[in-house]
């Protein structure tokens, strides 16, 4: 099924989708390399998120394809999906714990509802995955008594618990103090490094991502505005590319939103 | 003036939209042969979380309306020198009528609409969606135990109810205002026939059931996934629920009873 | 630990539910396992059986001997025929005994009431009794009382 020589590990061709009328992907095409960090940025609202539930299965394109390892996810039979779900970890924006059950029965769902290992076994993997994230010790906490930053490692924990091929990170820096984000920043890339899986992370925050990022793709307008590895982007000259990366607030996506002229609707009186 | 006609057409369509997916997702959660070792340790959870938790009201309320039918039949039925048919005056009420509509209509507000805020909380916080990546269907896991618990635990609710609230009217009739306790007991008995006023009460109970927690289940899964869109789901839980219980129970009872 | 618990809970649920049924169905509707005692059926025919009901109580003196089973219309006589089942053990009714029905209370039931004869011979299975009294309704008593008030 996987084939080791080929370095495109997840591939979108020619992808478009629409919520309500709005266009979100208008013929998008990218690749993501097998054992990369993959960064997919872009400005609020670009539909990054959408993206990885697309690459999911959770959403249907409207047109085009996404083929992971070269099968297109979109028409496999519930078993292909079913068993294609267990090769991707998903780190969700709000860490999405299962609110009814302990650490380490979260942590434990994955094995338990893919494999058949005995508990024994589930009870070794899931303290080896919550050391991997620091949270060995709190195994037995429920996600109401997690801070925020805890609540996101044990969710990683989650999500590796399978040792999948490929992990998603939807925002893991988003709203994140100092030390959380190091300690997150740190952890993507070690484990990225020491098991080898394909990541991508969608995100808005330009110094993490770009620290720890392979390889770049700058969405904007529904397609790929730029990409690149970290040092050609900084590079390049592309003014809505050079707003986004500096942070400016004006320039291609503008500071104003639409309106009247000031000086009318100043001195023009009420209307 | 178009433009409310519009509005009026959209609301419309979108309501139509609404019950479809509802029953879609009705369909989805109930097609598949449940599957027993993981099902009924969730079911049992939901059970306890629907039903258990609603016991309290339930005896509460039961004791306090049965309690007062019987007060307020004997001053009624007093005049008339017929007080000893206040034991069949208070069953019947119950059984046929008040105890599956006040069950359901606390039910609504108790439980339904703790169903429906837990479901869209998890649609909110993206706990459904980490269900879906991992391969788990949240219809089948979280949707579908809700609605077996809802429809198991109304019933068993609506009896509860009726025999604390006939008890409740003994203890008024015969305890305080001292009728004799064969006659109230023995009227009764005459009177309430099993097939017709029984089960059709719970009849009533069983439909009601059914219809209260799909539409507490429904509002939380299609709640829009903010903290203002949760409320309003919840208050719709209980809105919707109540008039369609009000309205089923008229609907039935003119079949059941409409005839007599 | 805590899943035992909610079993528990649940399961007393479903037991309150189970004890309720079974109350309601013989406390409060007076579901008798009895029917099946057997019990012999005789019939008599009404002119008006006001608001009897089936299973309405068939009593001599005051106590059940019976319940009324069926109401039907007679298509000859064009009457109301009602068939009654008596208990087995009360086999001394004798053949020119008479139903009355009768109302309990003022609000209350119909029931039919068998006052005894003198013969010697008694009611067996598909026995008839002749003599009948229908209910009393309220407006041939209305009329007969203006009736009788006029002529005086």
């Amino acid at each position: 099924m996987s084939n080791l020589q080929n370095t495109t590990h997840i591939e979108v061709k020619n992808l478009s989708f629409s919520r309500s009328d709005r266009a979100i992907f208008r013929d998008l095409s990218l690749r993501v390399e097998r054992g990369k960090v993959t960064a997919i940025m872009g400005p609020s609202g670009t539909g990054k998120t959408t993206l990885l539930k697309l690459i999911g299965g959770q959403l249907q394109p409207e047109s085009g394809e996404i083929l992971v390892d070269e099968l297109n996810v979109h028409q496999l039979n519930r078993k292909w999906l079913f068993h294609l779900r267990a090769r991707m970890g998903m780190l969700f924006q709000s860490g999405a714990l299962f609110t009814d059950m302990s650490v380490f029965d979260n942590v434990a769902f994955p094995l338990r509802v893919h494999t058949d290992l005995d508990a024994a076994l589930i009870r070794d993997l899931v303290l080896m995955k919550l050391n991997a994230v620091g949270l060995r010790g709190a195994e037995k906490l429920m996600p109401s008594e997690l801070s925020g930053g805890m609540a996101r490692r044990a969710a990683l924990a989650r999500a590796i618990a399978l040792d999948p091929d490929i992990l998603m990170y939807d925002e893991p820096f988003a709203g994140q103090d100092p030390i959380a984000m190091g300690v997150l920043i740190n952890l993507i890339s070690r484990l990225n490094r020491a098991l080898g899986h394909t990541s991508i992370i969608v995100s808005h925050d330009i110094d993490e991502t770009l620290s720890i990022a392979d390889y770049v793709y700058l969405l904007a307008d529904g397609r790929v505005l730029a990409e690149g590895t970290p040092q050609e982007l900084i590079q390049m000259e592309d003014p809505q590319v050079r707003q986004f990366l500096d942070g400016e607030p004006d320039g291609p996506v503008p500071f104003h939103y639409p309106a009247p002229d000031y000086r009318q609707q100043l001195l023009g009186g009420d209307r | 003036m178009i433009e409310r006609l519009q509005r009026i057409g959209r609301n419309t369509l979108d309501r139509l939209a609404a019950t479809g997916r509802a029953g879609q997702m009705l369909v989805q959660s109930l097609i598949a042969p449940p599957e027993p070792t993981t099902m009924l340790p969730l079911l049992v959870k939901q059970l306890h979380f629907v039903g258990v938790l609603s016991l309290v009201i339930i005896l509460v309320s039961g004791l306090f309306i049965g309690m007062v039918l019987g007060l307020q039949g004997y001053t009624i039925l007093v005049d008339y020198g017929s007080e000893q048919a206040v034991g069949q005056m208070v069953a019947l009420s119950l059984v046929r009528e008040l105890a599956p509509v006040v069950t359901a209509l606390l039910f609504a507000g108790r439980a339904g609409s703790a169903v429906t805020a837990e479901i869209g909380l998890m649609k909110a916080t993206e706990q459904l969606a980490s269900y879906e990546m991992i391969g788990v269907d949240p219809l089948r896991r979280i949707i579908a135990p809700r609605l077996w618990a809802g429809f198991i635990s109304l019933p068993i609710l609506t009896m509860i109810f009726s025999v604390v609230g006939i008890w409740g009217g003994s203890l008024v009739a015969v305890d305080w205002l001292g009728i004799y306790s064969g006659s109230f007991w023995a009227n009764m008995q005459a009177s309430v026939d099993f097939s017709t006023d029984v089960l059709n009460g719970i009849i009533k109970s069983l439909v009601f059931g059914f219809v209260v927690i799909w539409i507490a289940v429904f509002q939380g899964y299609d709640a829009v996934p903010t903290s203002e869109g949760i409320s309003k789901a919840t208050t719709r839980t209980v809105v919707y629920s109540s008039l369609a219980v009000l309205g089923l129970d008229f609907i039935l009872t003119a079949m059941m009873f409409g005839e007599i | 630990m805590r899943m035992r618990s909610l079993e528990i809970g649940v399961g007393g649920l479903i037991l309150a539910g189970a004890v309720s049924l079974i109350t309601l169905a013989i406390n409060v509707s007076g579901l008798s396992f009895s029917d099946s005692t057997g019990g012999y059926n005789i019939y008599a025919r009404f002119e008006n059986v006001g608001g009897l009901t089936e299973r309405a109580k068939v009593s001599l003196s005051g106590v059940q001997i019976g319940e009324v089973t069926a109401i039907r219309i007679d298509t000859r006589m064009l009457m109301a025929d009602v068939e009654m089942r008596i208990f087995d053990e009360v086999d001394y009714l004798s053949k020119d005994s008479s139903a009355q029905i009768l109302t309990a209370g003022l609000l209350g039931e119909k029931y039919i009431g068998i006052t005894p004869g003198f013969e010697e011979e008694t009611l067996a299975e598909g026995s008839r009794i002749e003599d009948t009294q229908s209910a009393l309704v309220l407006e041939e008593l209305i009329g007969k009382f203006l009736f009788n008030k006029v002529s005086e």
